[in-house]
């Protein structure tokens, strides 16, 4: 569907940032902590002050109002925000919005009845997993995900991680990953790249795959 | 009735009440005993000085004396405001959006008040001017620096509920819209509570003054509700004004929460 272009992004932390992410690509980005991941995919995001373009397919992020780039482009943060009591005020916005609720939480490990659960009631794993639907029942064009399997047991990272390839397959979305988990980036097919000294470079060791994977 | 005139001697006896309360802070470490005697003493040195000012005033009604001591008024209540807020808004924004929302809605009902309602010749004539006025500012303050307060708290609070609710692509006044409602609510209650509850429970101050300085009862009451009335309107305005021009100050043009803005909290 689209790719992802990033020209000069500048951020606090990381020298200029040029990276692009084929529509259906999947990227994946370590580095020590305080590096400035989080920060990066924040500036991709628009949501904190940084200067540079950044393209979804051919529209231009300067082109378009914020809250319509971040529908296109969306970020999974590695704590998220919850303002409803319940789960189901969460979600259900996005359902007659035309998303596909159940067959996604059934995916995720989730029954129907996790829309009347208590959000403090939740763990963090639980509210990792939700977020993850909540995001993809908007139906981003690019996905940028910050440690999505982070709190998670093999189980359940088995899970989100089959998740986040079919969605990557059939929306045919760019994908921009940062995984502490040097398995999972072996894993799952993708480009491997690690911040170093504000620098963005291929992951030492890994085989450099330039090519977008199917 | 007459008016019975307070001598020295009187307000003493009445002083040495608070100095009593002041030991009995001090024997029993409350710690406050400083703060309320410097207040005591603000409140003396300030009446007395109004009183002055007044009594010069009433008798020249010179409109740009009037405007002068009008602004005082606004500029001395912004600063309040400011100082009652646990997070400011840095820069001029902190003193501004408290001073701007406090003249906005209590100039306007103050100015509707005198011309349409009281109907004084000219508008201006500082016995009706002053008081209203003064009457207005003192609670706006007080209802815009809680509503304010709570924006700012709450804002700083929430950052990560706000910013869930950005990332799907809502506009900065749905992220914020709950904690706006919010805020408006705690500035409006007080005065909500202080009209419920006026003549059963409370004899509001300015009906007791009235009707200790001589006037009909009846005469207090209903100046007493039109004042009441016109504090509501000027305090639901005041803080319609502040909490929507803070809440957008809140984000920037691309509708990223903009925390930075505010200056550490206090206290």
């Amino acid at each position: 569907m689209s790719a992802l272009r990033i020209r000069a992004l500048h951020t606090a932390l990381l020298a200029a940032v040029d990276l692009d992410i084929e529509a259906g690509e999947l990227v994946f980005l370590s580095g020590p902590s305080g590096a400035g991941k989080s920060l990066l995919l924040r500036a991709i995001a628009d949501l904190d002050p940084n200067s540079g373009e950044v393209w979804c397919g051919d529209i231009a992020r300067s082109s378009v109002p914020a809250p319509v780039w971040r529908r296109r482009v969306g970020l999974l943060p590695a704590e998220s925000g919850w303002w409803d009591e319940r789960v189901g005020g969460h979600l259900l916005a996005a359902v007659e919005r035309g998303g596909d609720l159940e067959p996604l939480l059934t995916r995720l490990g989730f029954g129907p009845e996790v829309l009347e659960w208590e959000i403090r009631r939740l763990s963090t794993g639980e509210r990792q997993r939700l977020a993850l639907a909540r995001l993809l029942l908007h139906q981003p064009e690019v996905l940028l995900l910050d440690e999505a399997t982070a709190n998670l047991d093999p189980d359940n990272r088995g899970r989100v991680e089959a998740v986040i390839a079919d969605y990557r397959a059939e929306q045919a979305a760019a994908v921009l990953w940062v995984s502490h988990d040097p398995e999972q980036r072996r894993r799952m097919n993708g480009r491997r790249l690690m911040i170093q000294d504000g620098n963005l470079q291929p992951e030492a060791g890994a085989d450099i795959v330039g090519a977008p994977q199917p | 009735m007459s008016l019975i005139s307070l001598g020295p001697l009187d307000l003493a006896l009445a002083a040495a009440l608070v100095l009593l309360l002041a030991v009995l802070s001090w024997r029993l470490r409350l710690g406050v005993e400083r703060r309320m005697l410097i207040a005591a003493a603000r409140s003396t040195v300030q009446l007395v000085l109004l009183g002055l000012v007044l009594k010069v005033l009433f008798e020249t009604t010179h409109p740009a004396l009037i405007a002068l001591l009008a602004f005082v008024m606004l500029s001395v209540a912004g600063l309040e405001v400011m100082a009652r807020q646990k997070r400011r808004y840095r820069g001029p924004w902190g003193y501004g959006i408290g001073a701007l929302s406090m003249f906005l809605s209590s100039f306007s009902v103050t100015v509707v008040a005198l011309t349409v309602i009281i109907r004084v010749e000219p508008w201006y004539q500082p016995q009706y001017l002053i008081p209203l006025l003064g009457m207005l500012l003192g609670n706006t303050m007080n209802g815009i620096a809680i509503a304010l307060d709570g924006l700012t708290r709450q804002a700083h609070d929430a950052r990560e509920r706000i910013e869930a609710r950005l990332l799907l692509g809502a506009t900065w006044g749905e992220a914020i819209g709950d904690i706006r409602r919010d805020a408006l609510r705690s500035g409006l209650i007080p005065i909500v509570n202080a009209m419920s509850t006026a003549g059963i429970v409370s004899l509001p101050g300015m009906m007791t003054g009235q009707i200790l300085a001589g006037s009909p009862p009846m005469e207090a009451a209903k100046y007493q509700l039109l004042i009441m009335f016109l504090i509501t309107a000027g305090t639901g305005l005041g803080s319609v004004a502040a909490v929507w021009i803070g809440s957008r100050r809140l984000f920037d043009e691309r509708a990223r929460l903009r925390l930075d803005r505010l200056a550490p909290g206090r206290r």
